[in-house]
């Protein structure tokens, strides 16, 4: 078979054990690539397990600057016996594997239909190197140098990559320099290169920057003002805490003082950490936590009693594979239902639905001030593959005039003055009530906060008419919350239709990807990307403005698709759904054929939208 | 309905306190405890040792969990904000609360159930965490609330009022804050005013994470012969390792005149505690020699009272975190927000 041929536009994947320092080696290939101007989408698959497990790296190279997890692979970098006949036959015909052919490896355990290309990377690395660690370490920058010079990646590239990574330490320097080369000079060597699959610069990636949603949420968190975290180690959600306390190591400690104008806390578990958050909130502190899903079912009290007293609170939840630990390392969008209901009795959530590290970092900053603004739970909803993927994205951007919004709190001067407090009482007519901080005021607006209801002055009452009092203004939040929350985005169709699409988050790559196949295929799509719950009108109208309107999400049981039909009485048969739970995030060839395959039945509608 | 307004008539020649406060500023609602409830005396003695002490009513923070212990901050301190939480996980949000401010003053007051089952864990944490606060558990070894199940302080062998026998191991609530770390541990009786009012002040005043254990009968459903927790039996089996005094700040040490050894330890704050030991071979400063005093005299049937632990160098989670003097909830954009230049020079690191 004809070897593949195509450029700048393939996927890589690596096929490594866990621990052996591979992961590094795989971030600078992909950062390589970048520097030459071209985008890369690469995705950590690991299972969850610690050292000595499979893991994989798949990169998309893709000049176009999809992002979106394309599927298939072109290229299988494969350094991992135990899993090497998946890996093998995962290739695409035509395909390439590369392997490390140190130890000799039986015909039957190739395919005809890809390309073979060893490099004794062991035999080189040992040659090379004498101390173990060192051995293993450079093994993985020795098939980054073979890679570079097979799919034509500049060597000057890695060489300027390594003297930033190592500013400083000349030795490092030199060692990866050198490891590079080894690989570098036995393909020239040895082999034909370079490969059908190949690099050329390009100038697709601007002022883009690469970094992963964790991170950037932390960074939000830092920017809009969080002084109090508590958490408990969960995967996916653990490096958002993580890169808090990087950042805050960084910029919130007084350089006068030394000291720190935050606080982490690391609680014994899920309920510690949102009570602390709570604690926090109650008093003022713009607070956060971090979890999954299982980490959700252990707040959920703790959230109702926030959504019941009314305690600003932010909540990230980066999703994963459920129910129960389901797949803790994979990705899924499903715990819409369990935030957005969250708790006992009739409860309502404000969820968030950022789509890359940019909205990440924005909703982040966002959500501490809806938290202030509405006195209530605020989830930011992201999942694993933003959370733990670095991703090309539009650069953070902050206005330095931008000032937090802290929401309804009336001061001790605005007591002395003799203004009314009552801290459920609707004065404004928008549903949210004015509270005060503990200790503001000698002899006024002090209350009792409790989770059992009360009347509009905080006192226990048992009585009907308060508890509907109550619980209907609390929807009035709701609603008001609608018109505070990031509205939806809309890409119109190239030209009038009657189909429609709504998705959100990190569906939101491959559907860009999608709906250009889409339209190159004769169908347009508009499509709206959903960022928040409660949904604003502008939801309601969108479906009402088309016949057909698929929901594409990554969960079995069409989360988005009940919230959407519950919350706007819209008929289920004019919502068709476009599910994709298998942990792997979606891809643009997912949702295309999904989409093919609803509207084959559907002829009128197809060439109406054509 | 449950609630109950206290009348606001204040009697003019009421005596003030130095921060200009009658007793009655420290008082809350009207209890609707039971008649004759231990914990209205705890109640009591919050308020008398508040008023004392000249704080502020409004600088407190009083949080409670759940049950019929954690309805008693409605009771006392009405100018101060009060949050009844969730069951046993008072802790908790009290940390949290703290982290936020560090300049109120927390007072956490739970219950057996709420401290020793469903909120152990967070009990222990926030123990091991030096959370700077005076928890004090109001501890009847009963569910009030529903009616009279064992608690998990119940004695093994007590008996129920329906004549259950109670068959597991108690927690030790003060052997585990020992154990854990906290830097003030004492035990006391609701009926014993006298030494009650002073080891609050000094939980109070305490720079660290200070426990109280208060026995506090439940005179509805343990107040019998079978109960360990009942009047009778804490007053008969009652073992006081020491009498203390609270000395605030600022105010002149009196002579020792008191008979036996005394001791006076500084707490953080200036204040003065004089220890009027009862036991001359008891040492208060010696964490474990404390714990196996007071578990030798458990094996006893005697209930062990007074201030049984004190470190006066005690660390709190502020000092742990090294946090800034400013209360966190003060703080504003320009010490938070690192600004747009640091933001550009962080996306040129990420190209």
């Amino acid at each position: 078979m004809k070897p593949m041929e195509a450029i700048n536009d393939f996927v890589i994947k690596f096929a490594n054990v866990n621990g052996s320092g591979s992961a590094s080696a795989n971030e600078l290939f992909a950062k390589a690539i970048l520097r030459m101007g071209v985008p890369v989408s690469p995705r950590n698959i690991f299972p969850s397990n610690i050292q000595g497990m499979p893991t994989w790296y798949e990169a998309r190279v893709c000049e176009q600057g999809y992002s979106g997890r394309r599927g298939g692979v072109d290229m299988m970098v494969a350094m991992n016996p135990q899993t090497w006949d998946a890996d093998v036959a995962e290739i695409a015909p035509g395909g390439y594997l590369f392997y490390d052919s140190t130890r000799p490896i039986p015909a039957s355990k190739f395919r005809q239909d890809v390309s073979v290309i060893g490099v004794p990377l062991t035999e080189i690395s040992n040659s090379a190197f004498t101390d173990p660690r060192q051995r293993q370490l450079f093994k993985n920058i020795i098939y980054v140098g073979a890679l570079s010079v097979l799919l034509d990646v500049e060597a000057e590239v890695f060489e300027t990559l390594f003297a930033e990574q190592y500013r400083g330490k000349e030795m490092l320097i030199d060692a990866n320099v050198r490891a590079l080369h080894l690989g570098r000079d036995y393909v020239k060597e040895h082999l034909q290169a370079p490969l059908g699959l190949r690099v050329r610069r390009a100038d697709k990636v601007g002022e883009q920057i690469f970094t992963d949603g964790n991170s950037a949420i932390a960074l939000g968190c830092v920017y809009g003002g969080a002084t109090v975290a508590a958490w408990y180690p969960i995967t996916p959600s653990s490096s958002v805490p993580e890169a808090f306390q990087k950042y805050c190591d960084k910029f919130r400690v007084d350089p006068d003082t030394g000291r720190s104008n935050f606080a982490i806390v690391q609680a014994e578990d899920e309920l510690a950490s949102i009570g602390m958050v709570l604690g926090a909130g109650w008093n003022g502190a713009r607070a956060f936590t971090a979890t999954s899903g299982p980490g959700i079912s252990l707040m959920t009290e703790f959230i109702g009693l926030a959504y019941f007293a009314e305690i600003p609170v932010t909540i990230i939840n980066v999703q994963r594979g459920g129910p129960s630990t389901g797949m803790p390392t994979r990705t899924q969008q499903s715990d819409l239902l369990s935030c957005a209901y969250a708790s006992h009795g009739d409860t309502k959530h404000v969820l968030l639905f950022p789509e890359d590290p940019h909205e990440c970092f924005e909703h982040a900053a966002a959500a501490l001030d809806l938290a202030d603004r509405l006195q209530t739970p605020i989830f930011l909803m992201t999942d694993l593959d933003i959370g733990m993927n670095q991703r090309l994205c539009k650069p953070f951007v902050w206005d330095d005039a931008r000032t937090y919004d802290r929401g309804k709190v009336m001061t001790a001067e605005e007591l002395e003055a003799g203004k009314d407090f009552g801290r459920y009482k609707d004065v404004d007519g928008d549903g949210i009530p004015w509270r005060t901080y503990p200790g503001t005021h000698p002899t006024k607006g002090s209350f009792f906060t409790r989770g059992t209801t009360r009347d509009p002055y905080a006192r226990y009452s048992e009585r009907g008419p308060d508890y509907i009092y109550n619980m209907e203004r609390l929807c009035a939040k709701f609603r008001t919350a609608a018109d505070l929350v990031p509205q939806p985005v809309l890409r119109s169709a190239d030209q009038p239709t009657s189909l429609g699409v709504l998705y959100f988050g990190s569906t939101s790559p491959a559907m860009q990807e999608a709906l250009d196949v889409l339209t190159a295929s004769g169908i347009h799509i508009d499509a709206l990307r959903l960022r928040a719950f409660p949904f604003p009108d502008s939801v309601e109208r969108f479906i009402a403005a088309h016949e057909l309107v698929f929901v594409v999400e990554q969960n079995r049981d069409a989360q988005m698709h009940v919230l959407l039909v519950n919350e706007l009485g819209v008929d289920p048969a004019r919502l068709i759904k476009v599910l994709h739970y298998d942990g792997t995030p979606i891809t643009a060839r997912f949702i295309t054929e999904a989409i093919q395959k609803q509207l084959q039945g559907a002829t009128a509608l197809i060439k109406e939208a054509a | 309905m449950t609630y109950l307004a206290k009348p606001r008539l204040r009697h003019p020649t009421l005596t003030q306190n130095k921060v200009g406060y009658t007793r009655r500023d420290y008082e809350g609602r009207i209890s609707t405890l039971c008649a004759g409830c231990g914990h209205d005396s705890i109640s009591a003695a919050i308020i008398q040792a508040c008023w004392e002490l000249d704080i502020e009513p409004h600088r407190v923070a009083k949080l409670s969990g759940i049950g019929c212990s954690s309805k008693t901050p409605d009771y006392f301190l009405g100018a101060s904000h009060g949050f009844n939480t969730v069951h046993g996980r008072m802790p908790s949000v009290l940390t949290g609360a703290n982290l936020a401010n560090r300049d109120l003053l927390y007072l956490g007051v739970s219950g057996d159930g709420d401290s020793a089952s469903i909120g152990l864990g967070q009990f222990a944490n926030a123990m091991r965490r030096g959370v700077r606060m005076a928890y004090i558990v109001e501890n009847n070894g009963v569910y009030g609330l529903t009616k009279g199940q064992f608690s998990a302080t119940a004695d093994r062998g007590s008996r129920s009022k329906k004549g259950v026998i109670n068959n597991d191991s108690p927690v030790d609530l003060v052997g585990l804050a020992l154990q854990l770390g906290a830097t003030y541990v004492a035990r006391s009786f609701s009926g014993d005013k006298e030494q009650l009012v002073p080891l609050i002040k000094g939980a109070i005043g305490h720079g660290g994470a200070a426990f109280i254990d208060v026995i506090s009968p439940c005179v509805t459903f343990n107040n019998h012969g079978g109960s360990t927790k009942s009047y009778d039996y804490v007053r008969q089996h009652n073992e006081a390792v020491s009498r203390i005094d609270f000395i605030p700040r600022h105010s002149e040490i009196t002579a020792q005149y008191a008979p036996g050894e005394v001791i006076d330890v500084q707490q953080h704050d200036g204040s003065m505690l004089r220890l009027h030991k009862l036991h001359t071979d008891y040492d208060p400063t010696d964490r474990y020699a404390a714990l196996s005093y007071m578990n030798a005299r458990q094996e006893r049937g005697e209930v062990v009272t007074g201030l049984l632990y004190l470190d006066p160098q005690a660390t709190d989670l502020h000092l742990s975190l090294n946090t800034s003097d400013a209360p966190l909830n003060s703080l504003g954009p320009t010490a938070l927000c690192p600004g747009s230049k640091a933001l550009e020079k962080l996306n040129a690191s990420l190209r």
